[in-house]
């Protein structure tokens, strides 16, 4: 076989390969390594001038060709910087000559940016192009599945959300409530619960209508809200039931004071849809500190008995639960929760 | 059905005849669904109604829509990635069209259960092609039409295609090659996307 057409064969079958003399003498190179190494490549230098052997011996850069055929080398570039190639030596050629056949093995997709190479670039049989297209196809499915998975995780919250909102006021509604009060007693924290009602609710829903009830529960929302720290818990309970967590708030005058900011919000004249009214509450409140241990339905219960006498004593006030006002007069207490169920 | 397909028709349609008009077709379809999801899989008998639907919003004829369907899946700049990807299996037109028979494996690859139509190219005479196309939708003649048409477009192909008519439920596509030269190659460069 002529020299010519040798070259012109593996140039074809291996592009990216060496035609090495016994000494290591680089004899001819096929046009995807010139490429590669560019102006790092020239005639008839050394294999060791260009590669150092990485494995299977770090440098056994001064072992003959012999030793290293016939196994799987990792070879280190010398004049071109983070280059690695995959490579296999053989002997065989005419003259003594080895063939070395290289490839840039895993690093192939990083090269073929780096280094602006096209399909002729590759032989033919090589599976470089098939493992592109795996990896763009791939990529293009985990980018789509991503975006599926962004999609639901905002449904998912917002759903959550929901479930949570009282849709009128905006507030948490009982079952946030329930979830973040059962937070507070797991982790120990103290706080004061205030059930907070809305004074003649019935009336103002019988005398304006509808939308101004629904108005002056928005009314009430927006001052609890702006009343209260962000870290407190305002809810609505449904009818014209409300609940404030004041945490970390057990000094009975903070909360009183609280309580009055909030009864002289309520009071300032508004606009409830078209009517200029003033709006009252009565609220009761129970501390987490006053229990040996935190119980939520029993500090519920215990402010509502407080919210029960602030209603007796008048309305539009705020009472601190107190022992004595599980003596009820009975009949008092019952008159009340017929009145909030009329 | 894998959504990608039910997906690509609201694309097409948005993307060709603006929004209103896919909101439209997609409530005469009556499918249950709006909003379809590349990901997800639906019932096969959506993506017929569907068609069936967006062909009466848009009042083209179902063979015409199949073959615009086809056209702007591989040339509309919005689904850049689909052109990509068919361009990996071809240096030039004829090697491309000879690549056809692999579609739906290379498809899959990508995709499983992703179900193109079965592809074979046969070659009668020199410059003269016939491709046989069969399922799953009823059609997928007309939209490999489409294909071939763009894809001999970003070649630089000059061809003449022609659907010759429907053989033991096998469609089939006449190609004739002009010119395999005829206008510049769009360009296709390997690394891209990668990275």
């Amino acid at each position: 076989m002529t020299k010519t057409s040798q070259s012109d064969m593996l140039d074809m079958i291996c592009p990216m390969h060496l035609v090495l003399g016994n000494d290591g003498t680089i004899l001819s190179a096929g046009p995807t390594i010139r490429k590669t190494l560019g102006d790092g490549f020239c005639d008839n230098t050394e294999l060791r001038d260009l590669f150092d052997v990485k494995s299977p011996q770090d440098g056994a850069n001064s072992a003959p060709l012999s030793d290293l055929s016939g196994q799987k080398l990792r070879l280190r570039a010398k004049t071109v910087p983070d280059l690695e190639l995959k490579g296999v030596l053989m002997p065989g050629l005419p003259n003594g000559q080895y063939l070395l056949n290289l490839s840039f093995g895993i690093n192939v997709v990083r090269a073929v940016q780096l280094y602006d190479l096209t399909a002729a670039d590759f032989a033919v049989t090589d599976l470089t192009i098939e493992m592109l297209y795996l990896v763009e196809a791939k990529s293009a499915a985990m980018d789509a599945f991503e975006a599926l998975n962004a999609k639901l995780e905002k449904a998912r919250v917002a759903a959550e959300q929901q479930a949570s909102t009282d849709a009128l006021t905006g507030l948490s509604n009982r079952r946030a409530l329930d979830v973040a009060v059962a937070t507070l007693v797991q982790s120990c924290e103290v706080f004061a619960m205030m059930h907070l009602d809305l004074d003649f609710f019935k009336a103002i829903n019988d005398t304006y209508g509808h939308a101004a009830g629904d108005a002056a529960l928005k009314r009430v929302a927006h001052v609890l809200t702006t009343e209260t720290r962000s870290r407190d818990i305002v809810a609505r309970f449904g009818g014209d039931e409300f609940v404030v967590i004041l945490r970390d708030a057990i000094d009975p005058k903070g909360v009183e004071r609280i309580a009055d900011r909030i009864m002289r919000a309520l009071g300032e004249a508004t606009d409830i849809e078209g009517e200029i009214l003033s709006l009252s509450a009565s609220a009761g409140t129970a501390i987490s500190t006053d229990y040996p241990a935190p119980d939520a339905e029993a500090m519920a219960m215990d402010a509502d008995l407080a919210l029960y006498a602030a209603k007796r004593d008048g309305r539009g006030c705020h009472r601190f639960y107190h022992i004595d006002m599980r003596q009820p007069a009975n009949a008092a207490l019952q008159a009340e929760a017929d009145k909030r169920i009329a | 059905m894998h959504g990608l397909v039910n997906r690509a028709i609201q694309r097409f349609v948005i993307d060709s005849y603006g929004e209103a008009q896919w909101q439209t077709a997609a409530l005469r379809a009556d499918v249950g669904v709006v909003e379809f999801e590349a990901m997800a899989r639906y019932d096969d008998e959506i993506t017929p109604m569907l068609l069936t639907a967006v062909c009466d919003v848009l009042n083209r004829p179902y063979e015409e829509l199949m073959e615009d369907i086809g056209t702007y899946l591989v040339s509309h700049q919005n689904v850049k990635a689909l052109r990509r990807l068919m361009r990996f299996s071809g240096v030039d037109f004829v090697d491309f069209l000879h690549s056809l028979d692999e579609l739906p494996e290379r498809a899959r690859l990508a995709v499983a259960n992703l179900d193109l139509p079965e592809l074979e190219l046969r070659q009668n005479t020199p410059g003269y092609y016939e491709l046989h196309c069969a399922g799953p939708l009823s059609g997928s003649g007309y939209l490999m039409m489409g294909i071939l048409r763009a894809m001999a477009d970003d070649y630089g192909a000059l061809v003449y295609l022609e659907h010759v008519g429907v053989e033991e439920d096998r469609e089939r596509i006449g190609v004739s090659l002009l010119e395999a030269e005829y206008a510049e190659d769009k360009g296709f460069a390997l690394g891209a996307q990668a990275g």
